[in-house]
């Protein structure tokens, strides 16, 4: 077997892993590696031929392909390596990664700093347990459009879609403008997890009705599926008696939640969140195993590539300085908790402040829709830091800077976001009219 | 005689997601009402008048390392000729190798709107 040695290893070669590697060539790792088990990097993006990538990271909109193909020239202009159709298999908390490849067999690296930027995956019908017959036509929707924009395959011609996240809606128009007939989405939430954007650009535009608080209770057909029952579901999410109806049709895809991808890092013991379903990082993106740093949709499912390249950047060059002897040991962590309001929060540790920093960068998802509000930061009880929101939405996550100043030595740190008292805008119009 | 339509407008521009009413009287937009900047206004006002989209498809390759080209319009289509570009497109065919930003269509069916490859393409022997 032959063997290796990096001073950084990003397995995976998506957004994440491309920026992860891109800066820790640029904080000084001498011998940087990319592994990737596609035939090409770029990852999930080469799938997402739609536009509106890169608006933050680059100021244009970009489709998929185009915003991976940035990253992929800045890789090929740099003297990083690269190994395509490569799997890693282990990669244990020493630094030690096992890979296969048709082209070289198995392969050992040591490397002194990993990042894991395996990206996720798609919940499928299993996750949702719906009941009902195994036809086929049943998809995952990044399935589906994997099929359709890469491959070349339409998965069927009369198609519902369960779940309005974004890749569900985005793949409603796509399966429309190659011919398919999309007979509706149904949502079990009262609200649609998907931007606006897309419900009015994918849906809207082409009279495709959005069911909301609706569920799938069950999938008919015995070798194809030939249709789906569904029902209106209460508040607690149970099923309405009466309110059930059929639908015919021959494909079903699922957009119903990502999960991420971090069979290497649970194989190998490593500290998860049990909410994001990624690892326990610090601000630096290191996880609890040392060495070992997180980015992207393996550590949190991001909603836009952009944050997802920052916060790459942010792990690559921690790698870097870790493999330099640089990063300061993580000694004593404090835990950074969500309160009411918040459903998760990156990082959940914070470590010692770098020299000379002056605040830390927070992403937050919120556990429910909600108009104006307040995200309050809470250190040792006290409310230390306030920013207004105009609108807060469990899609779109949020993105605080807090100054390190506010956090000081606090032994307790603690997120929260509240409704913002009555809206003070309209105190001074009616000042103004009277 | 005074046509007057009330068109009720969701903006697009930021997660706010304001929803609004347009009001055109004789073919132009005479008063807006429900949004809450500028570029909501401005978004509204042409979603009424003259709405527009970008459009992102696939064309057949022949020869290349992929069987799809995806390809996007440089500048937004009129939203009711998007099928049409489509159905323009569904036709080609173009050989590998490709790069990224090649034009694929000029000027789609006298629109004044390009198709560019989004990607690059190799070619297989």
């Amino acid at each position: 077997m032959r063997e290796f040695s990096y001073d950084v290893v990003t397995i995976g070669g998506g957004p994440a892993g491309m920026a992860a590697a891109l800066a820790a060539r640029e904080a000084g790792a001498a011998r940087v590696l990319i592994i990737e088990r596609d035939r090409e990097l770029g990852g999930i993006l080469q799938q997402c031929i739609h536009n509106g990538f890169g608006l933050r990271r680059f100021e244009e909109e970009l489709t998929g392909p185009g915003y991976a193909h940035r990253y992929i020239d800045m890789v090929r202009a740099s003297d990083i390596d690269v190994w395509l159709d490569t799997t890693v298999l282990a990669a244990e908390p020493d630094g030690v990664i096992t890979s296969v490849s048709p082209h070289a067999g198995m392969t050992i690296v040591k490397a002194k700093s990993v990042v894991y930027a395996m990206g996720c995956r798609e919940r499928t019908r299993g996750a949702i347990r719906t009941p009902g017959s195994r036809p086929a036509g049943v998809f995952t929707a990044g399935a589906a459009q994997r099929m359709v924009n890469m491959e070349g395959y339409l998965p069927g011609k009369e198609v519902v879609i369960v779940g309005s996240g974004d890749i569900g809606l985005i793949m409603a128009r796509r399966m429309t403008f190659e011919g398919a007939k999309v007979k509706a989405v149904f949502e079990i939430m009262p609200y649609s997890n998907g931007l606006t954007r897309n419900i009015v650009q994918c849906l809207e535009d082409f009279g495709i009705p959005l069911y909301l608080g609706h569920s799938v209770t069950a999938i008919h057909g015995k070798d194809r599926v030939t249709g789906v029952t569904v029902a209106q579901v209460n508040d607690r999410l149970e099923v309405i008696d009466g309110t059930a109806f059929d639908i015919a049709c021959d494909c079903v895809l699922l957009s119903v939640g990502l999960i991420p991808e971090n069979e290497l890092g649970r194989a190998a013991g490593l500290a998860l969140d049990p909410i994001t379903g990624g690892a326990l990082a610090d601000q630096f993106r290191q996880t609890a195993t040392p060495g070992f740093f997180a980015a992207g949709n393996v550590l949190h499912v991001h909603d836009l590539v952009d944050w997802v390249s920052e916060e790459a950047a942010i792990a690559g060059r921690s790698a870097a300085r870790h493999a330099q002897g640089e990063l300061p040991l993580s000694g004593s962590q404090r835990s950074v908790a969500v309160g009411e309001g918040l459903r998760t929060v990156v990082p959940q540790r914070l470590s010692a402040f770098e020299q000379g920093k002056m605040s830390v960068r927070f992403y937050f998802r919120a556990a429910k829709p909600m108009g104006a509000s307040l995200l309050q930061f809470w250190a040792d009880g006290v409310l230390a830091f306030e920013r207004k929101l105009r609108v807060v939405k469990p899609s779109e996550m949020i993105v605080a800077d807090i100054p390190v100043r506010k956090i000081g030595d606090a032994a307790t740190l603690e997120f929260r976001v509240l409704p913002a008292p009555e809206k003070i805008e309209a105190d001074d119009e009616i000042e103004e009219e009277a | 005689m005074m046509a007057r339509v009330v068109h009720a407008i969701q903006c697009i521009g930021c997660p706010i997601g304001c929803g609004g009413e347009v009001i055109v009287e004789n073919g132009s937009v005479s008063e807006m009402t429900g949004f809450t900047c500028n570029k909501g206004l401005a978004y509204a006002a042409e979603e009424v008048v003259s709405p527009k989209r970008m459009v992102t498809t696939t064309v057949r390759v022949s020869g290349g390392s992929l069987g799809l080209l995806p390809v996007v319009s440089a500048s937004p289509v009129p939203k009711e000729r998007i099928f049409d570009c489509l159905r323009l497109l569904r036709g080609m065919s173009v050989a590998a190798p490709i790069a990224e930003g090649t034009i694929v269509v000029s000027d789609a069916l006298g629109l004044g709107v390009d198709f560019r490859a989004a990607r690059d393409i190799s070619s297989v022997q």
